[in-house]
């Protein structure tokens, strides 16, 4: 529980994957992915904007290891271990049987370690997301943003290299979603670690990451990445600044940009 | 955790009160409704036999049946034991064998493809055209109707476990695979937890049935048997135009019938109140 003091720069950092020419096809003839090419370093925020058949979950899947390229290499600096990676899902996906302690202790649990043994790491998991007083609550007794609370407690539980996270906050409502976008940052901040975010929304992208890689559609692949250069911490004042309306119209105008590809490439 | 205006006292409107009321209301007579109806019920029966003086050789009043039930406490309730114990063994051992064969074929496809047909069939074959087969070729009494009791009461175990056991959340799943765990771990932590809900309902469809099968093989077994169980008093009670024990002994089967569903009820609740969607109270 020591990260480095900050993040370096962009262009500073230690490589941390690499992603090399990789394609997936489904069932022969349907490509999911195609030749996708994307360094992830430690400390990036990395966006993956699209439309939806971009292929932006498979990339996350392939990433993940639960499914493999059909060509190309995924390889990660020192190898990768089990607990170098976290994982949350659009929906909170929680244990509905398990207590929020018991569910933010699966990953150790499937690793032997008795629910005693990793206490500290839990009530710190649980403290970092601001559920402290709830590790005894079960599912149900949650609100669909504490949900995605402990869903992230239980990502961040290892410690991993790599945090991974599938459109988490799309079926929340939009305060709620300001509010744990806040919060990611923050503990992004505390805990200097490294994310690909998923997401179907430029605003967001814009607000979080650091990297946005925009992605077409049919066949999926990178069309372009936008660099995000304002500075963290980004608060409340960031959403509503000039910059980040700048920011907000130049992912947009990418993002479009896109989408046109796809057109043109259709109606061709 | 509501947040109420601490300055103002508590606003109760008249729709509030209406609703607190009716709630109420509905509290009492779920208790009070159904056993003012069934008192109802019995003292009508009881009417219909005095004002048209039936004799009780066709029907016997509640007087008459509680007086038999009181009078041949002995041998019914040494038969209610017969009963019982086949009903019981028989719902264990469905259990047992229900989840084990739904635990094999969740973890084997190919198992699942071989042996799902042998299940279907054996639960759609009526038990009372396969009993007397059961009992030639089975030699031991007690074994043959344990046999189909079971043959009865273990299909709803097994597919319904079997439809929980595939029922685990498909990112949960993903979860378990990106944290490496054995498939051992997933059937325990992951794929039981999820049955558990599917299992309890078959566990109650199963209940009733065990008895039914109970009884239905008491009665192919019929007097040559070791017969000592209820359903076999029934018969032999019918034989002897005993009608007050038939109705007796009927009653000890119903009452059975309604325990052995309590039981299972009472088991679902305390495993599941916590946790899960069906026995958990809404509010408004």
């Amino acid at each position: 529980m020591t990260p480095p003091t900050s993040i370096p720069p962009m262009g500073q950092r230690a490589k941390l994957l690499d992603m090399s020419n990789v394609d997936k096809v489904f069932n022969g003839n349907v490509v999911a992915l195609k030749d996708m090419n994307l360094t992830v370093n430690q400390g990036d925020f990395i966006s993956l904007l699209g439309p939806s058949g971009c292929g932006k979950s498979t990339a996350l899947r392939l990433i993940s290891g639960l499914m493999r390229p059909t060509s190309g290499h995924i390889t990660w600096d020192g190898g990768m271990k089990s607990g170098d990676l976290g994982v949350v899902f659009q929906e909170p996906t929680l244990m509905p049987w398990a207590t929020v302690e018991q569910n933010v202790w699966l990953p150790f649990r499937l690793r032997g370690k008795s629910l005693v043994q990793v206490q500290d790491e839990i009530m710190w998991a649980l403290n970092m997301v601001g559920l402290e007083k709830f590790q005894k609550s079960y599912p149900r007794e949650l609100s669909g943003g504490m949900k995605m609370r402990v869903s992230i407690a239980r990502a961040l539980v290892t410690e991993p290299r790599l945090i991974l996270m599938d459109e988490p906050f799309a079926a929340l409502d939009e305060i709620t979603r300001h509010k744990l976008n806040n919060d990611l940052l923050e503990l992004r901040e505390k805990l200097k670690c490294t994310v690909i975010f998923v997401t179907h929304s430029v605003f967001e992208s814009v607000f979080l990451s650091d990297r946005i890689v925009v992605m077409a559609a049919r066949p999926g692949r990178v069309s372009s990445e936008v660099t995000v250069d304002a500075p963290y911490p980004r608060t409340e004042e960031f959403r509503t600044s000039a910059d980040y309306a700048e920011l907000c119209r130049k992912a947009s105008d990418a993002l479009h940009a896109a989408m046109n590809e796809h057109g043109a490439r259709a109606s061709a | 955790m509501s947040t109420t205006d601490m300055n103002m006292a508590p606003v109760v409107d008249e729709e509030e009160l209406r609703y607190a009321r009716a709630q109420k209301r509905e509290k009492v007579a779920k208790w009070v409704l159904p056993v003012v109806v069934i008192a109802l019920a019995i003292f009508l029966w009881d009417r219909i036999v005095v004002w048209n003086n039936i004799p009780h050789y066709i029907l016997p009043g509640p007087g008459v049946v509680l007086e038999t039930l009181i009078k041949d406490w002995g041998m019914l309730s040494s038969a209610l034991m017969v009963t019982l114990k086949i009903t019981l063994a028989a719902l264990a051992v469905a259990v047992i064998g229900g989840v084990g064969l739904a635990i094999l074929f969740t973890q084997s496809r190919y198992f699942e493809m071989s042996f799902y047909p042998f299940a279907v069939i054996l639960q759609v074959t009526p038990v009372v055209s396969i009993a007397p087969l059961i009992f030639i070729y089975v030699d031991n009494r007690l074994a043959a109707l344990l046999l189909c009791a079971w043959i009865v009461a273990f299909f709803p175990i097994l597919s319904n476990t079997t439809l929980g056991l595939n029922s685990t959340d498909h990112n949960l799943r993903d979860l378990y695979k990106i944290y490496g765990a054995t498939r051992w771990q997933r059937l325990r932590y992951l794929q039981l937890p999820t049955a558990l809900p599917y299992f309890l309902g078959g566990l109650r469809i199963a209940g009733g049935l065990s008895l039914i099968g109970a009884v239905v093989a008491e009665y192919v077994a019929g007097t040559g048997g070791i017969g000592s169980g209820l359903a076999f008093r029934i018969l032999e009670a019918g034989y002897r135009l005993n009608i007050p024990r038939m109705f007796a002994a009927l009653l000890l089967i119903a009452a059975t019938g309604v325990v052995i569903f309590t039981a299972a009820s009472l088991l679902s609740h305390a495993l599941l109140h916590k946790w899960h969607e069906s026995a958990i109270k809404r509010e408004s």
